[in-house]
């Protein structure tokens, strides 16, 4: 079989690619977050089908996180996000509730360092208190609510509009997996439903694929030293069943299904809430035309991507390897040439 | 696991610290008012590109920084050592320099030895590491780099053995393997020169093909930098080992690696605008400061020690401390531009915008 061009980037059906014959339809994710209400059931039901040991209860003290990021031991990760600024022409949240005045850039900056005890390696870093400080800051100081319930001491006068974005966030089960390419073991592989999966028997803890993954997914787990994360319930959907998260989800939040008709179902809903007069509403990861090839989970954002900790614009870093070879050849000859000259060159 | 802090602890102390005094005070003053600090620690020539405003999920790494110790930096170093000893090693044995060839061949052994200790002692399963030997990927660099060590390892590994020849008795099995050892030992070196810069310039594709941004944007240099950087230490070990009339090839070869690295280098960082940040400040900037001037220094003192044997080995030593530096401090800038989300964002934003159709609906 000779390789599909764009074996390395660019749109492809994974699983054939990969060498499956008569493979199923691609199966994958679509998280609607403009449904989600953060109540993390998915990251619980992920926890308990998948013996995924626990990563930290506490607040991280931005927001209602207390998961921080997708590690080794939190395959979704609930991103909680609070936006001092007015939710568009639409009733404000907590309308005629006047809200506490809550916690300033200042205290977004401090919890940018908390850490949080996940087990894992990098497992949830500190981040940059000046960036967490922008997102805290806006026409009005919310961030972390403050010690008492919204409008306990707060004025009418005082009120200001804020949104909540909620979103589970989880592995991409990318097209083109990073993780899948650079794994010197084959521990990683790609499955016959066309997501990716570590096969933990193979696994050495190499780490590459760690710093590969343009999403910041994969984690080491401390103490075992093994790549995990999500499976996309690699034993469920074999039997024919729902991925625990997106049974669990009680918002239909998270999607499960064959790509091709989350992909309809997504697009719809994006034009539905448009209509609603939600401008802001745009898919992510869907599109088989991005740096990864587009994602096998893709997720509906009320904001940026990077607003939710998503990259922009990620790529998988393989489509240059054929350019890296190359150079690394090159680099290679120059370096036989620069030795053999050495010797020959003179005659000291 | 974490059932040893009570559930509200960490919450607990996050409200002390920003109750308590010495934080970044925000005041009402905003963004503006949060003091940078890690302004202070910025040595050097103040080089601060713009402040980059850029959206964050509350200041958190977007990538994960790889979780390769320390270990993985020096065998950064030992890789490039053993390939660069061993070209200098078929060097002296094809041009007649015992000094280099023997210093050379038992380097490189040393060197690669010491790389597979660390390779193995990075792992989270070290005994698992002949899991490395399932597949050869193309797609992944640390397959391919297995590999090419598998390849090195041995060749170079004969040819150090050969070296012990003139210590075998002369008569008897011994004596045999006295005579027989050192042709196979002139293969042997032949073989694990030839696969010496594929082992040297690998590296720069392992470190390149990640989401790291500051070594991912890089790739075109790395391997050039890599490349001179282990001709350097090679260098190197030909100079504190060979006499003078013998060191010449030596004192050529630390140009040439020096020229490429300090070359590759600067055109790397000249033309990475703000990814070049993580090169030039902290700790990993100091450590290429201190690597260029070490490798410069060496590179003088080769060129003009000739007739001076101290002189010869003391600018050895420089040209393996710088060729150590430089690897650590390209490892750590690396980690650097992997935790800042700063460099994540601002160029896929950059790129983004240069996109000449945008799909992107306006936030607000
Ligand atoms: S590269 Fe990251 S997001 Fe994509 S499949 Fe691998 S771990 Fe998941
Ligand atoms: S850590 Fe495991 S899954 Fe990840 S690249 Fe290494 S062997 Fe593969």
């Amino acid at each position: 079989m000779t390789p599909d061009p764009n074996s390395l980037y660019g749109p492809l059906d994974p699983a054939p690619e990969a060498g499956w014959s008569q493979a199923p339809p691609r199966m994958g994710f679509f998280t609607d977050t403009s449904v989600c209400i953060g109540c993390k059931a998915c990251e619980v039901a992920c926890k308990e089908w998948n013996d995924v040991p626990t990563s930290g209860l506490d607040l991280l003290g931005m927001s209602y996180d207390n998961t921080g990021a997708l590690t080794a031991n939190s395959w979704r990760h609930v991103a909680f996000v609070e936006q001092p600024r007015p939710a568009g022409h639409r009733t404000p949240p907590f309308a005629g509730n006047p809200t506490d005045g809550s916690v300033s850039p200042a205290s977004a900056a401090v919890a940018a360092g908390t850490g949080n005890p996940t087990g894992t390696d990098p497992g949830v870093p500190p981040g940059d208190p000046d960036a967490a400080a922008r997102m805290a800051a806006g026409p009005e100081f919310l961030g972390m609510p403050g010690s008492q319930p919204p409008g306990r001491t707060g004025t009418a006068d005082g009120r200001s509009d804020f949104r909540w974005l909620m979103m589970s966030d989880v592995c991409k089960h990318c097209t083109h997996a990073a993780c899948l390419d650079v794994c010197p073991t084959g521990a990683l592989f790609r499955t016959e439903f066309g997501t990716v999966v570590v096969q933990e028997d193979i696994c050495n803890g190499c780490g590459y694929c760690i710093p590969a993954c343009p999403y910041g997914v994969i984690d080491q787990r401390k103490g075992d030293g093994r790549a995990w994360k999500c499976t996309l319930c690699y034993d469920r959907i074999g039997a024919g069943k729902t991925p625990a998260c997106a049974q669990a989800c009680p918002t239909e939040s998270i999607q499960y299904g064959p790509l091709e008709e989350l992909r309809e179902r997504a697009a719809a809903r994006v034009a539905t809430l448009h209509e609603r007069g939600v401008p802001e509403a745009r898919l992510y990861g869907h599109d088989p035309d991005d740096g990864v090839g587009g994602d096998g989970a893709f997720f509906l954002l009320l904001d940026e991507p990077e607003v939710y900790g998503l990259p922009p614009d990620p790529v998988v870093t393989t489509r240059d390897l054929p350019k890296m070879w190359k150079r690394a050849g090159l680099a290679a000859l120059a370096m036989a040439a620069a030795a053999v000259a050495a010797f020959v060159g003179g005659s000291s | 696991m974490t059932s040893d802090q009570p559930v509200g602890d960490r919450f607990r102390q996050f409200r002390d610290r920003v109750d308590g005094g010495g934080q970044p005070s925000g005041g009402p003053g905003g963004e503006g008012a949060v003091s940078r600090r890690r302004g202070g620690r910025r040595g050097g020539e103040e080089l601060r590109v713009p402040e980059a405003e850029f959206v964050s999920y509350y200041g958190r790494p977007i990538i994960k920084p790889p979780v390769w110790k320390w270990d993985i930096a020096a065998y950064l170093f030992t890789g490039g050592l053993a390939a660069g000893s061993s070209l200098l090693a078929a060097g002296g044995q094809l041009t007649g320099r015992p000094a280099l060839r023997r210093a050379g061949r038992v380097t490189a052994l040393a060197a690669i030895g010491a790389s597979t200790a660390f390779l193995i002692r990075d792992l989270g399963r070290p005994e698992r590491f002949h899991h490395m030997l399932r597949v050869a990927k193309p797609t992944s660099p640390m397959s391919m780099g297995t590999w090419i060590l598998a390849a090195f390892g041995p060749a170079a590994g004969v040819a150090a053995v050969a070296e012990a020849a003139p210590l075998l008795p002369a008569g008897g099995l011994l004596g045999l393997g006295g005579r027989v050892l050192p042709p196979i030992g002139r293969v042997a070196g032949l073989a694990a020169a030839a696969t010496a810069p594929a082992l040297a310039t690998y590296t720069g594709v392992l470190l390149a093909d990640t989401a790291v941004p500051s070594w991912h944007e890089a790739y075109p240099e790395l391997p050039v930098v890599v490349a001179g950087s282990a001709l350097a230490s090679g260098a190197g070990v030909g100079l504190i080992a060979a006499p003078a009339e013998q060191a010449g090839p030596a004192r050529r070869m630390a140009l040439a690696g020096a020229a490429l690295e300090v070359g590759a280098a600067s055109r790397m960082e000249s033309r990475l605008g703000l990814l070049a940040e993580p090169y030039r400040t902290g700790r990993p900037g100091t450590l290429l400061r201190a690597g260029r001037v070490l490798t410069a220094a060496g590179t003088v003192g080769a060129l003009a020690g000739r007739r001076s044997r101290v002189l010869s080995v003391v600018s050895g030593a420089a040209l393996l401390a710088g060729s150590l530096a430089t690897r650590f401090g390209v490892f750590h800038a690396g980690l650097a531009s992997a935790r800042d989300p700063k460099y994540t964002v601002v160029p896929q934003r950059e790129r983004l915008g240069r996109r000449p159709k945008t799909t992107a609906v306006a936030a607000d």
